[in-house]
């Protein structure tokens, strides 16, 4: 408040200074300032724009999709059959589809977000400022590769491993390789939020736990976790809304048949690779199939923003505020 | 501090609840499970080190036999030992391009109004709300709002009689709508990485100390040119940093191109803003989605240019950094 009041009074010393000043120069200065306002608000508002852009369209084409003979929407939202593009018996229900996507992100999560929080522990509470440094880099380059090397990598390291090594079931497409390859994705993700919340969480705290005989491992596991828990639980929201929206990775790894199915060593296909293979292939624009791919990335759409609302309001409300 | 003190409060009972547990499991067992998580700790995290190392050499191996002056000038072709990848390197440079030219002005701009133009209103509170969760869309989405809002233009004009601007022998050619050219798809990666360069540029610019501004503005000058000559400058080394991240990004990014519909198979390189292009992870998805090994061992050598383009950027952000802040410093 105080510096508010110094700033607008600075302001108001400056407007009377430029007074003296002649009277083109002040009013010069005034519009310039006015237009500039106005082009920032223009900038700021153009990401409303796309907001609210994204959501016509997508909303428009699901309801020309709907409304289409071929297409109920009672069949679409509780129909266990996903067969578009098979002759003349075509079906849109789309749980096939968000089944596979939630098989595939649970796959991920479970690798990624216990070993992400471990990771953030280690190089928040007991490495040494040297490993630190060391480790950083390395989460920092996982997180820059690009998604589509992970989608290689899961069809030509991690599935002939799985394929080898524990069951000769999975096949060159299948739903553990890619969910692995998801979990790696989103793996920095959570470590390096993760570690920043608990990196938050005041020195105060870990020494007044050690003063009663905590070991290191009671202080972060008991203290250190639950003070930071809001922010923890911010990142695996924000690392489960990347693992459902991923693309690259399922289109090249977890095949193309869209099936119910909760066996992790089969082929299945996403929400995402389904658009794939409709915007990749030459399916009539404007035609039933291609419509289905704006119905689904409704779905999607609404599936992540519901996360972020939610991982947002958490971070509100559970946020723990220290001095 | 008030609002903190509850919660304060809360977290230190725990460690009163640990020292009253203490007596029934002895100190030795506590020491002893110290140090197992602290095994368990190394493990895991050798782990993430050992999955990086072995993404690395396995990419390597693969394709560091493919790499030779040829695969970098060669356009793609049905035959491996002819394929190469310079549609894709000029197709995604080219993009990444016109993202940085659109995408840095307006996103260092939405962040100086957020930071320090915008009064606390609804409206401002709205626009961060909106870009909170604009950063959760999925890249594939942005695909679909590049392809109708930029691709299409909504429909207003037709894509069979596009209304034309100059020449096309032009390098400033123009079309509308703008189809799959490098303007679209240059676009579209610039609403992907938007979010992105607006919450770091808020950070670079929170990072300013407040007396800098407070003084600039107590010797009169307006706003705008404190944060032009002030709060900007000493901000610029964490937005750039931002930027090349973002970039770093954008490179990367294969979904939303791939939604423009972009051809998969082409022989030429961008020479005007409506150029058909593709981009190197759009090479990479579709080469490395055949059966054969030797597109296997493209893939893989396509991903090896691809890093080495990221790590160039990330050199560079270095560097940028290190000059910049001795410059400001």
């Amino acid at each position: 408040m105080q510096n508010a009041a110094a700033v607008s009074t600075a302001a108001r010393s400056a407007a009377a200074a430029s007074r003296r000043g002649t009277a083109r120069s002040r009013a010069a200065r005034d519009g310039t300032e006015r237009v500039i306002r106005g082009a920032l608000l223009g900038c700021a508002l153009l990401s409303v724009a796309s907001t609210f852009t994204i959501l016509v369209i997508l909303l428009a084409q699901t309801g020309q999709f709907l409304a289409m003979p071929e297409v109920s929407a009672w069949e679409f939202f509780t129909g266990t059959t996903w067969s578009p593009l098979l002759g003349a018996e075509k079906h849109f229900g789309i749980w096939p589809l968000v089944t596979g996507t939630m098989l595939i992100t649970a796959i991920a999560a479970a690798f990624a977000l216990p070993v992400g929080l471990v990771v953030a522990i280690y190089l928040s509470e007991y490495a040494p400022a040297r490993v630190r440094t060391a480790l950083k880099p390395v989460l920092e380059i996982l997180a820059g590769i690009p998604t589509v090397v992970y989608g290689f990598f899961a069809l030509t390291v991690i599935t002939p491993f799985l394929h080898d090594h524990v069951s000769e079931s999975f096949g060159t497409y299948n739903a553990l390789g890619a969910g692995i390859a998801v979990g790696i994705m989103i793996l920095p993700i959570v470590a390096s939020l993760s570690e920043d919340a608990l990196r938050a969480v005041p020195r105060s705290l870990r020494d007044a736990s050690s003063a009663l005989g905590s070991t290191r491992f009671d202080t972060s596991v008991k203290v250190v976790v639950p003070a930071a828990l809001s922010g923890i639980v911010a990142s695996w929201l924000l690392a489960i809304t990347r693992a459902l929206g991923e693309t690259m990775i399922v289109a090249l790894a977890a095949g193309g048949l869209a099936h119910m199915t909760a066996n992790p060593a089969d082929e299945l296909q996403t929400m995402t690779a389904y658009m794939v293979q409709i915007f990749l292939g030459d399916a009539p624009a404007y035609g039933v199939e291609y419509r289905s791919s704006y119905a689904v990335a409704t779905v999607l759409f609404a599936m992540t923003l519901g996360l972020t609302i939610v991982g947002n309001l958490f971070l509100r409300a559970f946020r723990e505020e220290y001095e | 501090m008030m609002a903190g003190l509850p919660a304060t409060a809360r977290a230190r009972r725990s460690p009163a609840a640990i020292a009253a547990s203490a007596p029934a499991n002895s100190q030795a067992g506590r020491r002893a499970a110290d140090r197992s998580f602290l095994a368990l700790c190394l493990g895991i995290t050798s782990l993430t080190v050992v999955i990086l190392a072995v993404l690395l050499i396995t990419i390597w191996n693969d394709g560091h036999g493919r790499l030779s002056w040829d695969f970098l000038t060669n356009f793609a072709s049905r035959k491996p030992a002819e394929a190469g990848v310079k549609a894709s390197l000029w197709g995604s440079i080219w993009v990444c391009a016109i993202c940085a030219l659109s995408a840095l002005p307006i996103g260092v701009g939405t962040a100086i109004y957020l930071e320090e133009f915008s009064r606390r209103s609804r409206l401002t509170s709205f626009i961060k709300l909106n870009i909170a969760n604009l950063a959760g869309v999925p890249s594939i989405v942005y695909g679909i709002l590049g392809l109708t809002a930029f691709a299409r233009l909504f429909g207003m004009a037709s894509a069979d009689s596009p209304i034309t601007l100059g020449n096309p022998e032009s390098f400033f050619y123009l079309q509308l709508p703008f189809g799959h050219g490098v303007l679209a798809g240059g676009l579209t990666l610039m609403l992907v990485v938007l979010p992105i360069i607006i919450v770091s540029s808020q950070e670079a610019l929170r990072s300013v100390p407040r007396s800098l501004r407070t003084g600039s503005l107590a010797l009169g000058a307006t706003q705008w040119q404190t944060t032009w000559n002030i709060t900007l400058p000493a901000s610029i080394p964490m937005i750039m940093t931002g930027a090349i991240l973002a970039m770093s990004r954008a490179i990367g990014e294969a979904a939303p191109v791939l939604v423009l519909g972009v051809p998969l198979f082409i022989r030429s390189t961008p020479t005007n803003l409506m150029s058909d292009f593709t981009v190197l992870p759009l090479q990479i998805f579709n080469w490395a989605g055949r059966p054969q090994a030797e597109f296997h061992e493209l893939a893989a050598a396509a991903i090896i240019v691809l890093l080495a383009v990221l790590l160039t950027f990330n050199a560079i952000a270095v560097v940028l950094r290190h000059r910049l802040q001795r410059a400001a410093g």
